[in-house]
């Protein structure tokens, strides 16, 4: 399917384990075993770690460990989650009630008109389904959302809006997101959600885990 | 009464700093911090804190404030032309700001950012475990933001031990319009550029651009060939120092405020050592790569940390001196050719003056 993952140092303090270049939830959940793997044999040695689509960064601290022996430990590690390219079973899903349409989503009647089908036939298809988290990043608590049905793509807004509101469902192109905080944005919003995403008052300040999976689920008000 | 600092002119950014947020990358939560962590660390030895205590980071000088409540100050980094009450005051030396005292930061003829450390440290309520700003997604510091005038800063409580006195300093700051070397680790896309433009990046002198900020220094000069005409490849975990190639060939140094991942491929990572230097450049400064294995930018590490270890505390304890019976603390210190003096706490700037002994 892929080569075999490659182990490169990002400077002197970090090592990036690459697992090729593409956008793929099965390669995203190899990066994930491996998170997972550095954490328990590993969590000692490691400051951080970044995972994304296809490599996860592993940020260590050079006095105590060197790149040559942190890449033999990582090497070890990638061999005993070789078998493991499915993690869905065990993957965490996260709902987040969605009132479509409307004030919380003023681009729905544009993304049905692009698609040719009616604003319901939009959202039964956007709450349909689940939608794989590949990464977080951008912002803090931003999903990085996999698996959205091509038949409600959508290009981007060609005048970005100086404010979308917190909580706001969003598509762009193939992809489709939330924002965690009011931010600029071009995304065609569709509906929003009330539950707060990113708060740096939780122990975990993101309610979206990387590697977890997101399903919009439609409820009529935010009550 | 609550020691703190008044902010009577913000300058043009200032915004307090530690040594970064660090364990939520992946939630997407940059890292920030000092964009000099060395001088953000000398600072604070200077006042008796522990390293990475928070301080102000000002960027292009411009700060005035006013003390509330005596406090013993240390400014570093950047060389600006300060004065406290009048008084002109010197980088990498301790000084006893009094209450009511005010201190101005003036320009600054070589680097970009000072460090104002103050005993006790600059008290906010930290953030995901801490103090300082990343002004883009408004968390840390104070308010989420860079400081404004009549904005009220705290100060912890002081560390008994107040020190008087220079201290080492671990680099040196940029020269004037002088050119900047950095050493970097090829990769980790390193394999993304054809030799000519690896050979282009590690041989060429580039100009640091006005479009550089604590998030990175974007760079002109030489275009940087990749293999296949291809700059961006799919989202991938960045860090300190990652330099990244955009399409326009032209290499973006990332620093502290950089977003956690990026879609340009890297040709090269900055080492740990240097990444001060790069917190310190101007626009228009001249800044060159040198390539350096892991192998030996990691041995530099710990050559470094040996060598901090021998030198955590260089400033001088003042000396008890009685006269007419009245112990007095005296300690002396000097900034290039500037004597100063401190008498119970209060620094004095002498010129020495030979006396004719008859």
């Amino acid at each position: 399917m892929t080569d075999s993952p490659k182990i490169l140092p990002a400077g002197d303090s970090a090592a990036l384990v690459e697992f090729g270049e593409v956008i793929d939830p099965d390669v995203n959940s190899r990066v994930y075993a491996l998170f997972d793997s550095v954490e328990k044999s590993l969590g000692d040695k490691v400051i951080e770690m970044i995972p994304t689509y296809r490599s996860l960064l592993v940020v260590y601290n050079p006095i105590e460990i060197t790149f040559g022996e942190m890449s033999d430990q990582i090497g070890g590690l990638l061999d005993g989650i070789q078998g493991e390219s499915d993690s869905s079973a065990t993957r965490e899903i996260i709902e987040l009630p969605v009132v479509y349409g409307g004030e919380d989503g003023p681009d729905l009647d544009h993304v049905a008109e692009h698609a040719g089908i009616s604003p319901q036939e939009v959202i039964d298809i956007h709450s349909g389904t689940g939608y794989l988290v590949y990464m977080l990043g951008f912002a803090p608590g931003f999903p990085y959302l996999g698996g959205l049905d091509e038949r409600i793509a959508c290009p981007r807004l060609t005048t970005p809006r100086v404010k979308v509101p917190a909580g706001s469902v969003g598509i762009a192109e193939s992809q489709t997101g939330v924002y965690p905080n009011a931010s600029p944005g071009g995304w065609q919003l569709i509906g929003r959600t009330a539950v707060p995403l990113f708060d740096v008052q939780r122990e975990n300040p993101s309610l979206i885990k990387p590697g977890a999976e997101v399903r919009f689920v439609t409820v009529d008000s935010h009550d | 009464m609550t020691r703190s600092i008044e902010v009577i002119g913000p300058g043009m950014q200032t915004t307090v700093q530690d040594a970064g947020r660090i364990g939520f990358q992946k939630f997407g939560v940059s890292v920030s911090g000092a964009a000099d962590l060395y001088s953000l660390q000398t600072g604070n030895r200077l006042v008796g804190n522990e390293e990475n205590v928070p301080a102000l980071e000002v960027a292009m000088g411009g700060l005035q404030v006013k003390f509330n409540g005596d406090s013993t100050i240390a400014l570093t980094g950047a060389d600006c032309i300060a004065d406290l009450d009048g008084i002109r005051v010197g980088t990498n030396l301790t000084y006893q700001a009094r209450d009511g005292s005010i201190l101005t930061l003036g320009f600054a003829p070589k680097s970009l950012r000072a460090y104002l450390c103050v005993a006790g440290g600059i008290d906010v309520t930290k953030t995901l475990d801490s103090a300082s700003t990343h002004v883009a997604s408004e968390i840390g510091g104070f308010n989420g933001r860079a400081l404004n005038a009549g904005d009220l800063l705290l100060l912890g409580d002081a560390q008994s031990r107040v020190a008087l006195g220079s201290t080492d300093l671990k680099y040196e700051i940029p020269a004037a319009s002088g050119s900047v070397t950095v050493r970097a680790v090829p990769g980790p896309q390193d394999d993304q550029f054809s030799d000519a433009g690896i050979e282009t990046f590690f041989g060429s002198k580039y100009i640091v651009t006005d479009q550089s900020n604590r998030q990175g220094v974007r760079l002109d000069g030489p275009e940087i060939e990749s293999k296949d005409g291809r700059y961006d490849i799919v989202s991938d975990a960045v860090i300190n120092g990652s330099v990244q190639i955009p399409g326009d060939g032209k290499p973006i140094v990332l620093l502290a405020d950089r977003q956690t991942t990026g879609g340009y491929a890297k040709i090269a990572t900055v080492i740990s050592a240097d990444l001060p230097k790069l917190g310190q450049l101007r626009p228009r400064d001249e800044l060159s790569f040198e390539r350096i294995t892991v192998e030996d930018a990691q041995q530099l590490v710990r050559d470094l940390a040996n060598n901090e270890a021998s030198q955590v505390v260089q400033a001088v304890e003042p000396e008890l001196f009685a006269v007419n019976g009245t112990q007095h603390r005296v300690g002396v210190a000097q900034n290039n050719g500037a004597q100063l003096v401190s008498v119970d706490g209060t620094i004095y700037p002498v010129e020495w003056v030979e006396l004719d002994p008859k």
